[in-house]
């Protein structure tokens, strides 16, 4: 069944399947990074807003965090993609993937972020406010600092959430991993060998990514220890 | 000696939790220097009464004033509004706390434990905090242990320097929050050393306490409560030996036939 | 045309492809719970290269987008001579994706009962499957009711993800829907309204079940 010659052909193209795909991989990461970075300034303002005392506040977020969760990631892209036209403004479609998986990432984060503020012990911010810190200042210094090593295995995971989701940006001719392999597979229709490569290159991807992950948290576990 | 103005002094004070009334209507006044012991079963509202004082607690009802000002909240006109955030924070710098739990922040040493309040609160200048915080730690016997991080100390080390970390804003009162109740008890004594330390060098403290020895050799008055309400106040003497007042004499017996 | 018209016109079939999403999910589902649970068994089995298996169709499938998931059911396979329709290919897609999720899911159910209760249990002369059926099953089920309330929300939204191999589901009839009224924002926002009315209470009921499940 399988032709010695083909396969030959297949593999010959090899070198140039993983050269087109490096590229595609890098803006992968890239948009990843961005997204990433979008999500979690965003993500951590939602936060503080729902663990405000103004009800106001916590309510915008909490219809934020509804609306975002209960979409899917794919409608939210093409909402912001048609809307962003709408109003006038042309971004490149990388731009808006970037916007896009920023502000559902935001949703995620928010959460996470959340979670881990509510982990740390009250009686760390009443220790705070004791000795005369407003609470402005005993977050900042007492309660975030430890809420961020409480928080690193949730962005973790929503970084590898991140990376995987990027493969919808191919919709919009984004020219990210699997745009590129889709390109290719339309070019050569080598498709097994191309949607090997590309599996193969986000699981290599997603691993890197939990064991930087775990490695940046051992090492600000141990930097304490001191 | 004359009766001056009291440094605290509660009025009318009502706290409920929903439709739990934990306390029902406490008075107190406490003067500069002394030392006022709150005993009573679980329950009796103690804790709450102690954390109503540098308003971790909002009262339900009433009014506290420290040093004559009234905490927590602005009299503005005949209404009262609550306080901002920032006056509650400069207020509770004067009034110290020792919590139960220690509460010391884990992400740092034991030295920038004490230090971060008067640098970052009281925007001292580093080298006059570390000189003080020195000098504290070797009040408290904990010099030596200035650079560890707190998981590394046991419970009654970590009492003590959580104690070094509240004089280091050089409050005018002292809480403590059953400061020895967490503690193994081959721990306790070195706790209970310091606070008899910081009384006799005149400090002004208000302690909640179950170790009824130290109430009664520490303190000027003993208030002794149970149902959210104050059963019973007087000098040590009074409560532990000589009390008329039944509800106080069980509970005395109770506690003592440990 | 404002929003009003515009859901007249459209709400037949748009309401038509939200079901055929929902069965898309909902087989999606009923195939990953299936096969979740032959994974779990794997990876508690006894037989070693059983539970190496397992944890690599985990990795894999967690690793992995669901999309490329998709385009190797779809597309890959059918060079080898299996040709799905591109339905069956996202139910099965979407299924396998969740398999790795639910397996995950099921084992964290089955450790969560405290080991105690096992003991204690056989220490009365209990049959081990009588454990597993009156002591360890019952408690389990209720811890992993939540979570696979998750993953079923989750899967309804993945569904849009098949639009991308052209299956017939909510997002590509708004993509031949855009074509024909040329009001694309519109039609998406109406979309994602559908998929919020969907969601939402799924996402309350969620909530509610992990409320309960952790007194």
């Amino acid at each position: 069944m399988i032709d010695s010659a083909a396969l030959h052909k297949a593999l010959e193209m090899l070198p140039y399947f993983l050269h087109v795909l490096g590229i595609g991989a890098l803006t992968t990461v890239g948009l990843t990074a961005a997204a990433f970075v979008v999500a979690a300034v965003l993500g951590f303002c939602l936060a503080l807003m729902r663990l405000s005392r103004s009800r106001l506040l916590s309510l915008i977020a909490s219809v934020y965090l509804e609306i975002f969760r209960n979409i899917p990631i794919l409608t939210q892209l093409f909402i912001l993609y048609f809307g962003l036209t709408y109003i006038g403004i042309t971004l490149p479609a990388v731009g808006a993937a970037i916007i896009g998986f920023g502000l559902n990432g935001a949703a995620i984060l928010s959460e996470v972020f959340r979670s881990s503020i509510r982990t740390i012990d009250r009686g760390q911010s009443e220790a705070a406010w004791s000795i005369g810190m407003t609470r402005s200042l005993a977050m900042r210094i007492i309660v975030l600092p430890q809420a961020f090593k409480v928080a690193i295995p949730g962005m973790a995971n929503f970084a590898i959430g991140l990376l995987k989701d990027t493969s919808l940006a191919s919709a919009a001719a984004v020219p990210e991993l699997t745009f590129k392999a889709k390109m290719l597979v339309s070019e050569t229709y080598q498709t097994n060998l191309i949607y090997f490569l590309l599996a193969m290159i986000y699981l290599i991807l997603s691993l890197m990514l939990s064991h930087w992950a775990a490695r940046t948290e051992r090492r600000l576990n141990v930097v304490k220890e001191h | 000696m004359a009766e001056s103005t009291p440094l605290v002094r509660i009025e009318g004070l009502y706290k409920s939790f929903g439709s739990l009334d934990v306390l029902k209507g406490i008075d107190l006044n406490v003067q500069q220097g002394q030392k006022i012991s709150l005993i009573g079963p679980s329950g009796s509202g103690k804790t709450t009464l102690l954390r109503c004082v540098n308003y971790l607690e909002e009262p339900t009802r009433g009014d506290i004033y420290i040093d004559n000002a009234l905490i927590g909240q602005r009299l503005v006109g005949t209404r009262k509004v609550p306080m901002s955030d920032r006056e509650l924070a400069r207020m509770r710098t004067g009034i110290g706390m020792v919590f139960q739990r220690f509460n010391l922040f884990p992400h740092l040493s034991v030295l920038e434990n004490i230090i971060l309040g008067p640098l970052r609160v009281q925007q001292r200048e580093r080298r006059e905090a570390v000189a003080m915080a020195e000098d504290l730690l070797n009040k408290v016997g904990m010099f030596a242990k200035r650079d560890v991080y707190p998981e590394q100390l046991s419970g009654g080390q970590q009492q003590r320097v959580a104690i070094a970390r509240a004089l280091a804003m050089r409050p005018k009162l002292m809480l403590f929050d059953e400061a020895t109740s967490a503690l193994d008890p081959e721990l306790v004594g070195e706790v209970l050393g310091v606070m008899r330390k910081l009384a006799e060098e005149g400090m002004t403290m208000i302690i909640v306490t179950h170790e009824m020895h130290f109430a009664e050799s520490v303190s000027d008055q003993v208030i002794f409560m149970a149902d959210g309400n104050i059963v019973e106040q007087g000098p040590p003497r009074q409560i532990f030996r000589e009390s008329q007042v039944e509800r106080t004499r069980s509970f005395i017996r109770a506690v003592q036939e440990h | 045309m404002g929003y009003g018209e515009l859901w007249e016109a459209t709400h037949v079939e748009l309401l038509s492809a939200a079901w055929a999403t929902l069965q898309l999910a909902f087989g999606a589902l009923v195939i990953g719970l299936i096969v979740g649970l032959l994974v779990a068994l794997a990876r508690l089995s006894g037989s070693r290269p059983l539970r190496r298996a397992a944890l690599i169709y985990i990795e894999v499938f967690r690793g992995t987008p669901a999309l490329v998931q998709l385009f190797i059911v779809y597309f890959s396979l059918s060079e080898i001579g299996v040709q799905f329709s591109s339905f069956q290919a996202a139910m099965i897609g979407l299924g396998l994706n969740a398999a790795a999720y639910l397996s995950e899911i099921y084992r964290a159910g089955l450790e969560a009962v405290p080991k105690g209760q096992v003991e204690a249990a056989k220490a009365i002369g209990m049959p081990r499957l009588k454990v597993l059926r009156w002591v360890v099953l019952p408690q389990a089920i209720r811890i992993v009711l939540a979570p696979i309330g998750n993953v079923a929300i989750s899967l309804l939204k993945d569904t849009s993800v098949a639009s991308l191999i052209a299956a017939p589901d909510l997002m590509l009839r708004a993509q031949d829907l855009s074509s024909v009224y040329f009001m694309p924002l519109e039609i998406y926002i109406l979309v994602g309204a559908i998929y919020f009315v969907l969601c939402y209470p799924l996402s309350l009921g969620v909530r509610l079940l992990e409320r309960k499940t952790r007194h």
